[in-house]
């Protein structure tokens, strides 16, 4: 069982975020981390080589300083990383970064590409379907649970409601929601091993991509305002009468929270 | 000088502070009020080779330098100070063997103690010997094979739990009394843990008084020579400073993140707290006094590593400035926070409480003040 595990780094979910008033992107100059989202689908990947066998790539398309991230994914049990990396690539929307990816993937030989379900900075969740469509391979997102039975996938994905189980063929490409395994902390002992995990470097021309497809100037969609979220509404206030359990348990019901 | 963190130990800080955060922030309270040892998280600290960051490489360990593991221990005393006994006390049992066992010394226990799968602990102060530690009199003497060994030990960390005990005794031999070091296994017949203590502070971790009577152990079991327990136990201590620092590095820092994070949120007089000069004068000394015991700490830990000349000094002053700096610290924690500070709900006060310690054990600040005195007009 080959899998390889996509991730990116994006800046601390706890850091505060500020977008550059000219180009729109991101400041990245605060705090990075591995996208808490890719930290399921680097556990996942970890499971089922435990118990399937097999050698897991991470493949991270990014600047050079997302090294960290990927040698994180490292050091909790992958074995070898891609690194995508070239200044040609800063800017790219979803579909460059498919692109990109797509490429890198052809020549890695794999059962699975597993994805988290989204990034925490952009959260558009694309990436992962577009890979699948320019890879020609089945998509099953937002995954809860995944098996391998026979050969094959048994997965759960999940729904407001539930889920809907499905089985599909290999090789596929995955995303696995959150909350689908708990992911572990890496060791001390596979933080040192991360160190001396094989990690290729690749640009843009060893993947022959196509210049107009990447960056910013490659990009199919323009950011064209942002505004600041507005303040939250103040929350529904219960009066427990004896009754505030119901009431409580009616508000969830209507909210579609449980 | 140069201390830089490598990628790898930057990947560790973060992955420690992951760690704690996640598993033992929620029930560091807990483990202050259980005034028990916190088994549970020793397993943690197994599960993800914590243990490993205070031994050697040839013996399980992580990289064997001092500056990885302050680094480990600033990052699990900056959450709670009594985990961080679980491996400082580690470091400071297996220091003694580390330095003088024989090779099969070593290979019988310290591979054990890299995994946390057996615990160590330093058998040195007596009810009548503190800082005056040549004042001790627990004594052995040879008997066929071997020695006994009868005495009293006090204020001795984890010793209910260790499965080894370093313990210093006289041999009187050659026309005096002479400090040496023998392996004490806790299941010997004759070592029992008869009182552990309550403690202002560090409720976590178990200080305990055991009593040695007519304890055999077999003459492979000294450590190093007759005579060589005092080198042995002054070259312990100058690393265990040196890690001491670090833990209270730790703790000031947990005090100030917390104090300060709280600052900003609690408003009087129609603004936050940490936008009043009077407070940010305190938050200032706070932050300063944490960055230079952090850099103190770790130019010792370097100078350890590369068996820099002036390292004794240099171990002496990190651990009385940083724990100096982390009960002043951590009483500004608790001012700034106001009645909050002072109360149970908020991590602080338990901060202040372990803070006091460090200015005393491993030789108290005054001890090191003399030593770094010495050490000083010697140089010159
Ligand atoms: C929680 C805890 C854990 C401990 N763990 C261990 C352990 O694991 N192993 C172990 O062996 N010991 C341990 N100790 C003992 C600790 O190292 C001693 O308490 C410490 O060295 C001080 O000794 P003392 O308590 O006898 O104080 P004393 O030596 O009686 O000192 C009392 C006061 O006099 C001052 N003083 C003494 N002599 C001088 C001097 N020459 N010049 C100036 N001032 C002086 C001291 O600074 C101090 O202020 C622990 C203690 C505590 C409280």
């Amino acid at each position: 069982m080959n899998i390889v595990v996509c991730v990116k780094q994006v800046v601390d979910t706890e850091a505060e975020k500020r977008l550059d008033p000219t180009s729109w992107r991101l400041d990245r100059t605060v705090e990075n981390i591995l996208n808490p989202y890719d930290e399921y689908a680097v556990e996942e990947a970890v499971r089922l080589k435990e118990a399937h066998g097999g050698e897991i790539t991470v493949l991270c398309m990014g600047p050079e300083e997302a090294a960290a991230a990927v040698r994180k994914a490292l050091a909790m049990g992958a074995d070898r990383a891609v690194m995508v990396t070239d200044p040609a690539l800063a800017g790219s929307d979803t579909q460059g970064t498919a692109h990109a990816l797509a490429e890198a993937l052809k020549p890695l030989e794999f059962d699975i590409t597993l994805f988290g379900i989204m990034s925490t900075d952009a959260q558009t969740g694309q990436v992962p379907a577009a890979v699948a469509a320019l890879l020609d391979l089945p998509l099953l997102s937002a995954l809860n649970k995944v098996e391998i039975r026979d050969g094959a996938l048994s997965v759960h994905r999940q729904t407001d409601q539930g889920y809907v189980a499905y089985e599909c063929p290999l090789p596929a490409v995955l995303s696995v929601a959150k909350g689908i395994n708990e992911p572990r902390y890496p060791s001390l002992k596979g933080i040192m091993a991360a160190k001396k995990k094989p990690m290729e470097v690749k640009d843009a021309a060893a993947l022959s991509l196509v210049p107009g497809r990447i960056g910013g100037s490659g990009a199919k969609t323009r950011v064209l305002a942002t505004s600041n979220p507005q303040p939250r509404a103040p929350g529904v206030r219960v009066e427990d009468q004896g009754d505030g359990a119901e009431k409580i348990l009616d508000f969830l019901l209507k909210e579609k929270l449980v | 000088m140069e201390f830089a963190l490598s990628d790898e130990q930057q990947a560790i800080a973060k992955a420690v502070r992951d760690l704690m955060e996640g598993e033992i922030a929620p029930r560091a309270a807990e483990i202050d009020e259980g005034e028990k040892f916190p088994a549970w998280v020793r397993e943690l600290f197994q599960r993800y080779d914590l243990f490993a960051a205070m031994l050697p490489r040839e013996y399980g360990g992580i990289d064997g330098s001092l500056l990885t593991q302050c680094v480990v221990m600033e990052g699990v005393a900056r959450v709670c100070a009594s985990s961080s006994m679980v491996l400082g006390n580690q470091s400071l049992g297996a220091t003694p063997l580390v330095l003088a066992g024989s090779e099969e010394q070593k290979r019988r226990w310290l591979p054990a103690f890299a995994t946390g799968e057996k615990l160590a602990s330093f058998g040195l102060t007596e009810p009548n010997a503190g800082s005056d530690v040549k004042g001790l009199s627990t004594r052995a003497v040879r008997s066929e094979g071997g020695w006994i060994v009868n005495g009293r030990k006090c204020f001795i960390t984890h010793a209910n739990v260790a499965d080894l005990v370093v313990v210093f005794a006289k041999v009187h031999e050659g026309g005096g009394d002479q400090i040496t070091a023998f392996l004490v296994e806790t299941d010997r017949s004759g070592y029992e843990v008869d009182k552990i203590e309550h403690k202002m502070g560090l409720r976590g971790s178990t200080t305990c008084s055991f009593v040695l009577e007519d304890v055999w152990v077999p003459e492979e079991n000294m450590l190093g020579r007759v005579g060589e327990g005092f080198p042995i136990l002054v070259d312990s201590l100058n690393k265990g400073r040196i890690s001491v620092a670090a833990q209270s590095t730790g703790i000031a820092l947990g005090a100030l993140e917390a104090s300060a994070r709280y600052c900003k949120e609690r408003t009087q007089f129609g603004q936050p707290l940490a936008r009043m000069p009077a407070v940010q004068q305190i938050v200032a000394d706070m932050v300063t006094a944490v960055d230079a015991a952090r850099c103190l700490t770790w130019a010792a830990a370097y100078k350890y590593d590369t068996h820099a000349p002036d390292m004794v000094r240099y171990s002496g002053m990190a651990k009385l400035f940083a724990s100096d700096a982390a009960m002043k610290v951590t009483t500004d924690a608790v001012q700034i926070m106001g009645g909050y500070g002072y109360m149970a709900e908020y991590p602080v006060e338990r901060m202040m409480r372990d803070a006091k310690i460090f200015q005393i054990f491993e030789g108290t600040n005054q001890v090191q003040r003399l030593t770094v005195a010495r050490e000083f007009f010697a140089s010159l």
